[in-house]
């Protein structure tokens, strides 16, 4: 075991076997990016404009948006306070709510959507308590937002349980000193210091939510303007009309990209 | 230590996991037949496969089972396909006019026709064909680009004729999804979720368990049914083997077992 430490260390320092490390790296890289390459290659033609507005993907485009925002807003009022509990209390069976926060970001989205709707539809075992009083979830657009806080909102809380976990104590404890209570506390100490780590979280859950594909398309069906958001217009279009899904795969990319690059920003700033 | 029992621990599970591949080594070598077969094939293209695989020993059938569209698609991007079996004729000419099919070797092997499907104990309490435009009723029915969709809204068209011109119109309007192949829409109203679809008569001999409304001849789609072999595939003579199997009389019995008619 040794000798193999030393072998690998002595790699470290040999200037010119740096190709073990870049050569793995750039074939790793080369897949992430080769394929979008693709897609703007063979999205840039004459009709690119013509499918990146025609009526379908704008009405995508419209609910992805929408529903996203939706999401996102849910998430920021349900998921900050949960994160601050998950951050700063101590409770019994702590570690199992973690987990069960955390499993959908690595549940399939097509276990969560069959899951949705095994619990939601109008024969789920929910489904008939929401007959009652006269709620329908499947095939709307609450669904879509359902399947998407599903599959979206951990990121979120995960991101702002580490953000609140980060705020030093002794602050917490001056506060306390001074008097605040446990809102003045949240509201006007952990809040503003853990703004950062909220708002990229938030932006995650926002990108994730607008890529959300798997869930919602078993919970919430596909009809235009009502449960079709843009990854499903993708995955139709691509049987249809391969210029529309293509000038939409070029849009949320574009979004994406920005998305990630303004998160990034954040936590740059954050460090300094 | 520890680490490296975990690391002879995985190089013996992943010797293990190759071990079956070597053994097939000693047997006749196994070649696949890759067919891509529309998603209302599913079951009787499945139990066809057991029988030809049965009685052709060496040959394994893969089958790709999907919205005719999607499987048109998949090859048009080069997805590796020997047989082409079709729910319309759209995107077979499709194929044959990107020369992925040759001229004339496409040929009509069943027919299938529409009826109505209701989860049993029917939440809609649909009575008759006209109830498809009752408003309020759930109706998930296939995507326009998906042959059974196709032919699910020309039908409708020909019911605007006894049931008043804007009956297509009403029964849209119940629409609340529109899914990506036959399969998916029989799926939704076997959960309940939907009050009603249109879809082949085949998927409602497959699915026992629903009610059906049947269609009158003369407002019903009768959908032809094509299957070719492809231009490029490797294995044209395991291809007009399985095919020769499906119009001989025990792949059509296998057919119409499962609830479609011979071809006319």
């Amino acid at each position: 075991m040794k000798k193999v430490k030393q072998f690998f260390s002595q790699f470290l320092h040999d200037g010119h076997l740096t190709w073990l490390f870049i050569l793995p790296g750039a074939l790793l890289l080369a897949l992430f990016v080769l394929p979008l390459f693709a897609v703007f290659l063979r999205a840039s033609d004459v009709n690119f404009f013509r499918n990146a507005f025609s009526a379908q993907a704008f009405k995508a485009l419209q609910l992805s948006l929408l529903t996203s925002s939706v999401t996102t807003m849910i998430t920021i009022l349900l998921g900050t306070p949960f994160a601050y509990i998950l951050a700063r209390w101590s409770f019994r069976f702590k570690s199992w709510v973690e987990l069960f926060v955390d499993l959908p970001i690595v549940l399939p989205p097509s276990v969560a959507g069959l899951a949705l709707l095994i619990a939601f539809g109008r024969r789920g075992l929910f489904g008939s308590v929401l007959s009652v009083f006269g709620i329908s979830l499947p095939f709307t657009g609450a669904a879509v937002v359902l399947a998407q806080t599903f599959v979206a909102a951990p990121l979120y809380v995960r991101s702002a349980r580490i953000g609140f976990a980060h705020v030093e104590k002794q602050l917490e404890e001056a506060a306390r000193v001074e008097g605040a209570n446990q809102w003045q506390l949240f509201y006007e100490v952990m809040f503003p210091l853990a703004g950062r780590a909220l708002f990229s979280g938030a932006i995650l859950t926002w990108t994730r939510a607008l890529g959300e594909f798997g869930a919602t398309i078993l919970f919430a069906g596909n009809l235009e303007g009502v449960t079709q958001t843009m990854p499903m217009a993708i995955y139709l279009g691509f049987e249809r009309n391969l210029g529309i899904a293509l000038a939409l795969s070029v849009v949320l990319v574009i979004v994406s990209v920005f998305l990630l690059m303004l998160t990034r920003r954040l936590e740059k700033q954050g460090q300094d | 230590m520890k680490r490296f029992q975990y690391l002879s621990l995985f190089f013996i599970l992943l010797c293990a996991s190759c071990a079956p591949a070597v053994t097939t080594t000693t047997a006749p070598k196994l070649r696949t037949l890759n067919v891509f077969a529309a998603a209302s094939l599913t079951d009787a293209f499945t139990e066809i496969g057991e029988f030809f695989e049965a009685a052709n020993p060496g040959i394994a059938v893969t089958f790709n089972f999907a919205g005719s569209q999607a499987l048109r698609t998949q090859i048009e991007e080069g997805a590796p396909a020997d047989i082409f079996a079709s729910a319309n004729q759209k995107e077979m000419d499709t194929l044959i006019t990107g020369a992925f099919i040759a001229q004339d070797v496409s040929q009509f092997f069943l027919t299938n026709k529409l009826v109505v499907i209701l989860p049993a104990d029917n939440p809609g309490a649909l009575q008759k064909l006209e109830d498809l435009a009752k408003p309020g009723i759930k109706l998930v029915i296939a995507a326009d680009e998906v042959p059974v969709g196709r032919y699910a809204r020309q039908a409708l068209d020909q019911m605007n004729g006894p049931f008043g011109s804007n009956f297509k119109d009403k029964v849209l309007a119940n629409v609340v999804s529109n899914e990506d192949n036959v399969k998916q829409v029989v799926a939704k109203v076997q959960l309940g979720e939907a009050d009603a679809s249109i879809v082949y008569t085949s998927d409602a001999v497959a699915a026992p368990d629903l009610k059906t409304i049947e269609i009158p001849a003369e407002l019903n789609m009768i959908a032809n049914y094509p299957i070719a072999p492809l231009a490029n595939s490797a294995n044209a003579d395991l291809a007009a083997t399985f095919i020769d199997y499906v119009l001989s009389s025990a792949g059509q019995a296998i057919l119409q077992k499962w609830g479609f008619a011979p071809a006319r």
